[in-house]
């Protein structure tokens, strides 16, 4: 009982070195709110407002009639016309327009006769991702022009391609992205948290009072994480509530899950956290420590890039990033209502993880009071 | 009092160089982490898909549902796995065992071969990833575009009247996103060593009381700026060597640009983030909230907002307007320009013009909270 006291007091103590000043105070919050606001806009692989170079030689409807529709595609916002080979070179070249369409004089009396009629689409290899993605918009459009063709014509095509996506139908960015902040943000509070807390005490000097104390080093580990782990906790919830009262984003699965789970996400972050504290002398080789840890996790947890795109070693050695792992629970929950069975599965990877690294801290710490 | 004492100033940079390479955790984010980076961009970071995993039920068992479940398997881009219900289907696309699936619903073959019905081939992809989903839509249309044209050929039919796009790339030609990614990301490194490491170096000076010591000594505002800026700015530099060779001979990447103009946007970028992380500094004086402020202040815009994988123009007005206030932005163009297109001077010049304002605005920022803080 005694013991409990002790961890109540320390983690008192932690909690007013956290909050005690105003920029402090201040630091746990101001990032999380501009994070939700700006990311969710900014982190996007959307194509929207871009610009079209059209060069058309053909003088028939059916050109006209094509151009309309990519212009009413919404993904398109300015349409370029150009007349020669040289302009279309220079809209591409200056960044004019991001993608240019080429009608060559033949097309609509090829489209006539029942020739295939080829059009010629130029993208800009220094934006290849964006000008990809814009071309399978025009792509699209195409088709459902295409399947409009056949059926005002009377014609019956043999066979169709239905395509209905699930858990977001329109594809919206927003909704992908949003569930991926709450375990991203969370990361990088929680985890900074715990790395600066104990480097900061060693820097000024007080952490050798802490050893001294009545308390075990293992109850030093969990005064240090119990704020740690309630930072993640209400950062998270903080996103969560933008997310579906804000955002309007529905949340489809168990709340319960999802605290679960971000419960041994936590845990997984403090034993990082004391471990790189653990090793380092200063609060500047803490904080550099948590980053060259930080940067790589985020960015390879599928944020990003999907992990399936990495090559196969790396998709293996992605195992051991945590943030991976939650960033498929919150996702899984939150838009795909996900079973208690496939958390278990993504969760005990983080059981493993956090042991291991509590483990390590905890020697650390203790060879450190020895 | 001589504004400038070049012995002084020696003195002081010494002393920082000193306390740069005594520290392992500057070596470390100066010469691992540019590597750690590159490796996980050149090798984590890719954005063209190469194949994605679907699952596939045919319900038919005629000579057209195979063919086209044939033509499925056959395609480089997907890996098709067979499941014998749809509930197992729906299970591992929750499961995210899947990217989508295609059903081949039982009367497939009858329909196709009537002339007056259509036979629907029904595809559902995981819209929780939105750019899975379109690439699992359009490669899926673009096997059965394929085989309903070879289809047509082989029963000696007409073909139907179609609109081919012919995509066809330009100045990447093999349309990597590596090729452009790397280059950008030597910003993020860049911003790392620039911002960050720098965003501590005055903040400790003043948790720890030195800052007093130096204030009383004789050194002069100029002194304390300068043996603050070009230690880091060398640190910085040759850091920039290191990632342009490895990112040129190590992933391949093709640099066509001038030492010279690769020297003289380096020097102008890193003189605006180590202005960033210096002002931040002073005006925190306590390390662990300027390290907070430099990661939110100077990382997270130089990732997200700079431009490099997410395109700027397809941000909303407001957050357009703040990237003209962000070093990193011009950074990214410059960079892109200078490996990919060369030395073009008519393309860098504005870039350079905005990156002398940015280092004017930030050291000018930095030397004014100085001043403030030394009265």
């Amino acid at each position: 009982m005694k013991s409990i006291g002790r961890i109540r007091a320390l983690v008192r103590k932690e909690f007013q070195s956290l909050l005690s000043t105003k920029s402090g105070r201040l630091l746990l919050v101001m990032p999380v709110i501009l994070q939700t606001a700006l990311f969710p806009f900014a982190a996007t692989l959307e194509v929207s407002n871009a610009s079209l170079a059209v060069f058309n030689e053909d003088r028939g409807r059916a050109s006209v009639e094509m151009m309309q529709r990519f212009v009413a595609s919404g993904a398109f916002t300015r349409v370029l016309p150009v007349w020669g080979p040289e302009q279309m070179e220079d809209a591409i070249g200056t960044r004019g327009a991001l993608l240019a369409v080429h009608i060559p004089a033949d097309f609509s009396r090829k489209l006539a006769t029942g020739e295939s009629s080829p059009v010629q689409v130029i993208l800009d290899g220094r934006r290849s991702n964006s000008s990809q993605i814009a071309s399978g918009y025009l792509q699209s459009v195409l088709d459902d022009y295409l399947k409009d063709r056949a059926e005002a014509s009377g014609r019956v095509l043999p066979s169709e391609v239905i395509v209905r996506n699930w858990f977001v139908p329109n594809l919206e960015y927003t909704h992908f992205i949003l569930p991926s902040l709450v375990a991203i943000i969370t990361t990088i509070g929680a985890l900074i948290v715990t790395a600066l807390s104990v480097a900061r005490e060693r820097e000024q000097g007080t952490f050798e009072q802490l050893l001294v104390s009545p308390l075990s080093p293992e109850m030093i580990m969990i005064g240090k994480a119990v704020p740690a782990v309630a930072v993640g906790f209400f950062q998270a919830t903080l996103i969560l509530f933008a997310t579906v009262f804000i955002y309007g984003v529905s949340f489809q699965g168990n709340l319960a899950l999802l605290y679960g789970g971000m419960f041994f996400y936590s845990l997984a972050l403090v034993g990082v956290g004391l471990f790189i504290s653990s090793i380092s002398k200063t609060q500047q080789q803490a904080f550099l420590g948590a980053f060259v840890f930080m940067v790589p996790a985020i960015l390879l947890s599928g944020y990003t890039a999907p992990v399936e795109n990495m090559p196969p070693w790396l998709q293996h050695l992605t195992w051991i990033n945590p943030v991976r792992h939650f960033v498929e629970v919150v996702k899984g929950v939150f838009l795909k209502d996900a079973s208690l069975g496939r958390v278990f599965a993504l969760v005990w990877p983080l059981m493993v993880i956090s042991t291991v690294t509590l483990s390590f801290a905890a020697l650390m710490f203790r060879r450190k009071s020895a | 009092m001589k504004w400038l004492s070049w012995r002084r100033l020696r003195a002081l940079c010494w002393k920082e160089t000193l306390q740069i390479f005594r520290d392992p955790s500057s070596i470390l984010i100066a010469f691992f982490m540019p590597l750690l980076m590159l490796f996980i961009f050149g090798y984590g970071i890719n954005l063209d898909f190469s194949r994605m995993r679907i699952g596939l039920r045919v319900e038919d068992s005629g000579a057209e549902a195979v063919a086209f479940a044939a033509a499925l398997t056959g395609s480089p881009w997907l890996e098709v796995r067979s499941y014998d219900s749809r509930a197992a289907l729906e299970r591992a696309l929750v499961d995210s065992q899947i990217r989508g699936f295609v059903v081949i619903p039982q009367d497939f073959s009858r329909k196709i071969q009537q002339q007056d019905s259509t036979a629907p081939i029904q595809v559902v992809a995981d819209g929780s990833e939105p750019n899975i989903a379109q690439f699992v839509k359009s490669t899926v249309t673009g096997v059965w575009r394929t085989w309903r044209q070879q289809r047509a050929e082989d029963r000696g039919e007409k073909p139907h009247r179609e609109i081919m796009l012919e995509p066809r790339v330009w100045f990447n030609s093999s349309a990597e996103s590596r090729n452009f990614i790397i280059p950008g990301s030597i910003t993020v490194i860049m911003t790392v060593i620039g911002a960050l490491l720098s965003s501590l170096v005055v903040a400790r000076e003043w948790e720890r009381g030195t800052m007093e010591a130096l204030l009383a000594s004789p050194v002069t505002r100029t002194e304390l700026l300068l043996c603050k800026i070009l230690p880091y700015y060398g640190l910085g530099m040759v850091s920039l060597l290191l990632c342009v060779a490895v990112a040129h001979w190590g992933l391949k990447v093709p640099f066509r640009g001038t030492f010279t103009a690769l020297w003289l946007v380096g020097s102008l970028f890193l003189l605006s983030v180590l202005g960033i992380g210096l002002a931040i500094s002073t005006g925190m004086r306590n390390q662990f909230n300027a390290a907070q402020a430099a990661l939110n202040a100077a990382f997270l815009p130089a990732v997200m907002l700079s431009g490099f994988i997410y395109e700027i123009s397809s941000m909303p007005v407001f957050l357009r307007g703040v990237t003209h206030v962000i070093p990193a932005r011009y950074f990214v163009t410059s960079m892109q320009t200078i490996f990919q297109v060369g030395s073009a001077w008519k393309l860098l010049l504005p870039d350079i013009l905005l990156l002398c304002s940015t280092a004017v605005l930030f050291i000018g920022l930095t030397a004014k909270l100085t001043r403030r803080r030394m009265e």
